[in-house]
């Protein structure tokens, strides 16, 4: 259905650049003999030779192609298409020989796909700076650096990250990067579904224009920002109030032990990921939402659904993978996320168990360190985890750009 | 939901009941969930700008928009460095990322629609989106910061210069792929009727297509703005901040982000009241980029084009 919309904006197009091409190679092939015997050409003629790369264009695309329709054809005798095209091949070479604007268009075209290429380039100068920066923490400790630790001999502790006596290990950041990411993913999701089902589904359309704007500016929002709100606002909040109920309710666990009275930490890094990363898997899963077809929700209404019967099974399920790619791009943004994370998870390179303790993430690492790193090695330990960072966001993005995608292609088919 | 549907049969008409009961208890249960979920999710932002609008107004007058910073531990002094800084930083990074960006999008719409080259580049547009600001950081200070070579201008030290062109390579991928959109929205019509009259194609383009494009390829461009405007990450190794007045490419720069994450992580009130201020100016620039955004493509002025 889709191919078939697609089409029907290109053919009239299509047909006007064709009767257009062949008219004037018509034209053209029997002005032949004025063109090359006369000195001087009629002015409109002149005028239609700027046209001459549009004509080139077009005249591949008809020599790719079987031939016009019999009916676009000019009515009046003339050669057959083929030899048209050999013809007007002909006189586009003395056209183009005579400096009309092929040059500059050829050079605006090509600008074009440097600026395009770039990106290219841009992508690849990134990923060839990282791994030169990486090559000697890679050398010296290999895949190692991101499984295990140097352990002291005299305390049998194990010592993460030690820039003074050379340790690296970036063990401790993957934990505290997968750890907030995760606990954010966990928080924002439901939520983020149920903004998207109340935005989409449920929401009078008086306040669903202002609801989406508001959830558009909470991506404007700058880290920075957020950042300095979780500091001031969110950890005393979260000290005061929200972590001694956990250790009351879930100390048992082992998971919120009560030896961090900073409030810092992983829950508060989560929490204020997770109002980071909601508009994101929100505006994308309304995107999907309303990418399935009118006439699924009407059938499920038709069979006695109730509005929520009808949300669960007509548009969640067919909007399945495009949520999970909106989920997933969250979590690309979440483990990237650099300036709020660091101000609050309480950058100490360890591994404990309660969600409450001071840790530390990969990119806030980097923050902290990179700009006053002293030894090669720990440059070098620093930009491999930024590499590693590089590779899983990209995986991570792209992975989601296609699930998004498969959902999405057949967007338009739902006008019918 | 959706269980104990075989209970028994002779008690039908109440068991029918009870599950009509059930589904539209469930529905209300769903309804009241997403309503507190959106409740939920605003209630943070309101938050946020209450306490910015509360915090902020507070600390600002006219010194700290005329006023470099005290040294520390004295009362006073202002960010004008800082906005200046924001200003010269991000009026580099729009010059590197706004050309580019367009070219590339002028690429995607008008040259290379459906050809392989078209979906690559896209493809990297949005992975190049996605990668983190620190990443792009570490990569503009290992290319322009760290090496001493005069084939790079401005390197071997950190500088504004640096901090700009990481900042223009993250406006890149936004402008790129707004641009595109907007322009595919332009009928084709119009190329066509500027063609037929002998334009040739690259001054179509310029003058015709992107034209009738250009409100929704400024908005591009000032969402990618806004989005850079707010960025620490990038500034922390390649601008690197600065205490005191400076407008040269060549030195390190002072930023308003960059201000704010040091100010906040300080031990000061006087310096918190200033971070404070910082956030409320720059949201201010944001929020005014973001509804102009919003204004401009509301109104409609490509809706009915395509």
């Amino acid at each position: 259905m889709f191919l078939r919309r697609r089409k029907s904006v290109c053919p009239g197009h299509e047909a006007v650049e064709r009767l257009f091409a062949q008219g004037f190679a018509d034209a053209c092939a029997s002005f032949c003999g004025l063109v090359t015997s006369c000195s001087s050409l009629p002015g409109s003629l002149r005028k239609v030779n700027v046209n001459v790369p549009e004509i080139h264009i077009s005249q591949a695309q008809l020599q790719a192609e079987p031939g016009p329709p019999e009916g676009q054809r000019p009515a009046d005798g003339q050669p057959p298409a083929k030899a048209a095209a050999v013809e007007a091949s002909a006189i586009r070479r003395f056209l183009l020989s005579r400096g009309n604007s092929a040059i500059t268009d050829l050079g605006f075209h090509w600008l074009m796909v440097l600026c395009a290429l770039s990106i290219f380039g841009i992508v690849v100068l990134i990923a060839v700076e990282l791994v030169k920066g990486a090559q000697l923490s890679w050398s010296t400790s290999g895949l190692d650096f991101f499984f295990r630790a140097f352990v002291d001999p005299d305390t049998k502790l194990p010592m993460y990250w030690d820039p003074v006596n050379g340790h690296f290990s970036a063990l401790p950041f993957v934990y505290g990067t997968l750890v907030s990411s995760f606990l954010a993913l966990l928080l924002a999701v439901p939520l983020a579904i149920g903004v998207a089902v109340f935005l989409t589904e449920m929401c009078p359309e008086a306040l669903r224009g202002p609801l989406a704007f508001l959830t558009e500016l909470l991506a404007a929002i700058p880290s920075v920002i957020y950042g300095l709100w979780a500091v001031f606002v969110l950890v005393p909040l979260l000290r005061e109030h929200v972590n001694p109920l956990l250790q009351q309710l879930l100390g048992w666990t082992g998971f919120f032990g009560s030896d961090n009275p900073t409030g810092l930490g992983f829950v508060a890094a989560g929490v204020i990921l997770a109002v980071m990363i909601l508009p994101i898997i929100s505006s994308l899963t309304r995107e999907v939402m309303t990418a399935v077809p009118h006439s699924q929700r009407e059938a499920v209404l038709a069979l006695g659904a109730t509005r929520w019967e009808m949300i669960r099974m007509g548009v969640l399920r067919n909007a399945r993978i495009g949520i999970v790619g909106a989920v997933i791009l969250g979590l690309g943004r979440a483990l990237g996320e650099t300036m709020a994370v660091t101000m609050v998870i309480g950058n100490t390179p360890e591994i404990s168990r309660s969600l409450l303790a001071n840790g530390t993430s990969m990119a806030s690492v980097i923050a902290n360190e990179y700009g006053e790193a002293t030894t090669d090695l720990h440059f070098s330990a620093l930009t491999e985890i930024a590499l590693a960072l590089f590779i899983v966001t990209i995986i991570v993005n792209a992975l989601a750009r296609v699930l998004v995608w498969v959902v999405t292609r057949g967007a338009p088919a739902r006008v019918n | 939901m959706g269980s104990g549907n075989s209970k028994g049969e002779d008690k039908l008409p109440t068991e029918h009941k009870m599950r009509a009961r059930i589904r539209a208890l469930t529905d209300g249960a769903a309804t009241g969930l997403a309503v507190l979920s959106t409740v939920l999710v605003v209630a943070p932002l309101i938050a946020i700008f209450v306490y910015l609008l509360y915090k902020g107004a507070s600390s600002l007058n006219l010194a700290f928009f005329t006023e470099i910073p005290k040294p520390e531990g004295e009362l006073g002094g202002g960010m004008a460095n800082a906005i200046l800084g924001s200003a010269i930083l991000l009026g580099l990074a729009s010059a590197i990322g706004i050309p580019i960006g367009i070219g590339g999008g002028i690429f995607l719409a008008e040259f290379g629609r459906g050809t392989k080259l078209a979906d690559a580049v896209r493809f990297t547009a949005d992975v190049l989106n996605g990668v983190p600001s620190i990443v792009m950081g570490v990569a503009i200070y290992g290319l322009i910061v760290k090496p001493q070579s005069h084939w790079i201008p401005f390197s071997g030290h950190f500088s504004a210069f640096s901090g700009g062109v990481a900042l223009g390579i993250m406006m890149i991928p936004t402008v790129c792929r707004t641009s595109e959109e907007m322009l595919l929205m332009v009928p084709h019509a119009v190329r066509e009727a500027a063609l037929a009259l002998g334009v040739p194609n690259w001054r179509s383009v310029l003058s015709i297509t992107v034209k009738t494009a250009s409100p929704g390829i400024i908005t591009g461009c000032m969402l990618a703005f806004a989005r850079v405007a707010g960025e620490t990450a990038p500034l922390l190794f390649t601008a690197l901040g600065n205490q005191f007045w400076s407008t040269s490419l060549n030195e390190p720069i002072a930023a308003l982000p960059l201000q704010i994450y040091i100010y906040a992580l300080s031990p000061y009130d006087d310096l918190h009241r200033l971070a404070w201020g910082g956030a409320l100016v720059l949201i201010v620039l944001i929020v005014l980029a973001v509804s102009l955004v919003r204004y401009v493509t509301s109104r409609g002025v490509l809706k009915g084009a395509s």
